[in-house]
């Protein structure tokens, strides 16, 4: 096995652009592994073995030739199922869709190409990204590596075990309601969600529009950071894209390894201190805030009154507008088609095009927005949610008044098995108990390792203001200085 | 008391354009039922005063120039449909026949 796999992406792109180790090999490296681990883990749809080593000799090509690379030039990255891909599958993790070959790339997979990273594949992921632990996808489960008997997060699952698995030093996910930073902390690795508008949502397959954020997976602080920079910025080909410069993230990662945090002052949200929360987690967690503390951040106890709220509101607002943006899966434009003997109307086609292809949770999730957008109900639930998503933003204005982040646990529990909570739908919706906050805010997020828990990984959450983006890199680095990043066991 | 029974998730369920069977009513009818008694707790929040937020992004109307640009060819747009006849998408048919 080669050690380039281990390597993290700065030092990979270091080494490309060096001319000390080509693309290919590092690319062949990270398909090799795939093609020895992934039967156990996978965690990826979809290999591209062929269109990854061509993207790899480009590369080489136009370093011999001396053009300017960009800082991850060369570097493999995984894709979450959920961005369409150019004549590469895209399948979202759903039966419906399964063979389509988009006639476009999204514009996060534009911005890869044109900086030279090279795309292994396509990433697991629950159907249409609903889901907290890749159980939901309709291909089978991801398996953490960690512990092949557990789940490696969702809906993003697929992206953080590539990287974990080292079958991928970066990878792309997104996180709708903390489908990156879930799967990074349940499997010790970064996840970040940029602030909403931050990252362009053109080709990305929509769930819930207001909500939607691609962003970076990575195994440390500095490699998300550079994959943030890569991808972020205005796009005029998604009219939720903020026509503003993009936050300074690298180099806030770099001055956060200095490990130097005086300053900076760190909220820990009073509700999310206890309640629903593993004992092991809150105690990691909380040995993690005191980590930061003795780097010189002033810890500040804030209070968020309606963040107890945030997931019903959730839980409202997402399955309302996925009920709307999932009626274009009708069996007319693309994907399955069923029943289309010559004896059905066209309604009866889409409604059992969409039986077979859509799984359980999407069925729920679209008549539970049905519902809630329903005449008569409209008010009480869609709307109302609406008005706690007001009362959520605000609290979070507030805290940013005393404080320059948020911090508290990413996900309530470690890693739990497969099979324990699909019985119960609500039960897996808890798994987004803390990160839901920031996606109805639409400030930056990150996920990053702080210990272990019964063995397990567990991950901080970093909240900031929105287009702040650059602070939560500077606190997750430095906690990275003093807190490494679990070593998972060997595959 | 049920939130919801299972009379009213067969009629989401047709509203929603899936042909569940009795068995999928059966299961997402205690579910959905779970879900719709937790997520009633919003109703707890007193906001009847508070603006509605959509959206986190204070951007309305973003238009662009009136400018042609290049867009998909018909054939590329139609490689993914089920059922692509002389250029369009072929569906079943949606009205009745004159009597």
């Amino acid at each position: 096995m080669s050690e380039l796999i281990h390597k993290p992406a700065a030092e990979l792109a270091a080494l490309i652009a060096a001319g000390e180790v080509s693309s290919v090999e590092v690319t062949r490296a990270h398909l090799d592994r795939i093609a020895a681990v992934d039967q156990r883990v996978h965690a990826f749809l979809h290999v591209d073995a062929e269109g990854a080593l061509a993207a790899a000799a480009d590369v080489d090509a136009r370093r011999a030739d001396g053009a300017a690379l960009g800082p991850l030039a060369g570097v493999p990255v995984a894709v979450k199922d959920v961005l369409t891909t150019k004549g590469v599958p895209t399948t979202c993790g759903s039966k419906i869709l399964e063979g389509w070959r988009p006639p476009y790339d999204s514009t996060i997979v534009t911005r890869l190409r044109a900086a030279g990273l090279v795309i292994l594949g396509k990433t697991n992921m629950d159907e249409f990204a609903m889901g907290s632990s890749t159980e939901y996808s309709a291909f089978g489960p991801t398996f953490n590596p960690w512990d092949l008997t557990r789940i490696p997060g969702g809906s993003g699952g697929g992206s953080a075990a590539s990287l974990v698995a080292y079958e991928a030093p970066l990878a792309i996910g997104s996180d709708t309601g903390g489908s990156i930073r879930q799967p990074g902390a349940v499997t010790g690795t970064v996840g970040a969600k940029p602030t909403y508008g931050g990252t362009s949502r053109y080709g990305l397959v929509a769930f819930s529009s207001s909500l939607d954020t691609p962003g970076p997976c990575a195994r440390t602080v500095l490699d998300a950071a550079l994959l943030h920079a890569v991808i972020a910025g205005h796009d005029p080909a998604d009219s939720t894209s903020i026509p503003a410069p993009v936050p300074p993230v690298v180099a806030a990662a770099r001055q956060g390894a200095t490990g130097d945090l005086s300053g900076v002052r760190i909220g820990v949200v009073r509700e999310f201190g206890g309640e629903g929360a593993e004992p092991g987690v809150l105690a990691a967690v909380r040995e993690g805030i005191e980590a930061l503390v003795k780097l010189g951040a002033e810890p500040v106890e804030v209070s968020c009154p309606h963040f107890t709220y945030a997931l019903p509101a959730y839980y409202l607002i997402a399955p309302s507008e996925c009920s709307s943006n999932l009626a274009r899966f009708d069996g007319v434009r693309y994907g399955l088609r069923v029943g289309d003997d010559g004896t059905r109307s066209l309604e009866e086609v889409m409604s059992l095009t969409r039986e077979a292809g859509f799984g359980p949770e999407v069925k729920r999730r679209i008549m539970i927005g049905t519902y809630a957008l329903s005449a008569g109900y409209y008010d009480a639930y869609y709307g109302q949610a609406q008005k706690v998503r007001t009362l959520i933003t605000r609290d979070f204005t507030a805290a940013f008044e005393q404080v320059d982040v948020l911090v508290a646990p990413t996900t309530p529990f470690v890693a739990f098995p497969i099979g324990s909570r699909t019985s119960d739908p609500y039960q897996m919706y808890l798994a987004d108990l803390f990160t839901i906050p920031s996606n109805l805010y639409g400030g930056p997020a990150v996920s990053v390792p702080c210990g272990l828990s019964e063995g397990l990984p567990v991950g901080l959450q970093i909240m900031a203001p929105t287009m702040a983006d650059d602070r939560m890199y500077r606190v997750a680095a430095a906690l990275e200085t003093v807190v490494p990043a679990p070593v998972p066991p060997g595959l | 008391m049920a939130a919801i029974s299972r009379e009213e998730v067969a009629h989401l369920a047709r509203l929603s354009r899936l042909a569940v069977t009795d068995k999928e009513l059966d299961t997402f009818a205690g579910q959905l039922d779970v879900i719709l008694q937790a997520v009633a707790r919003v109703g707890e929040v007193a906001a009847a005063d508070i603006p509605p937020t959509s959206h986190s992004v204070p951007l309305t109307n973003v238009l662009r120039d009136d400018v042609v640009i290049p867009c998909l060819s018909p054939q590329d747009v139609l490689a993914g449909a089920p059922d692509p006849q002389d250029g369009r998408f072929r569906v079943p048919r949606i009205l009745e026949e004159e009597a």
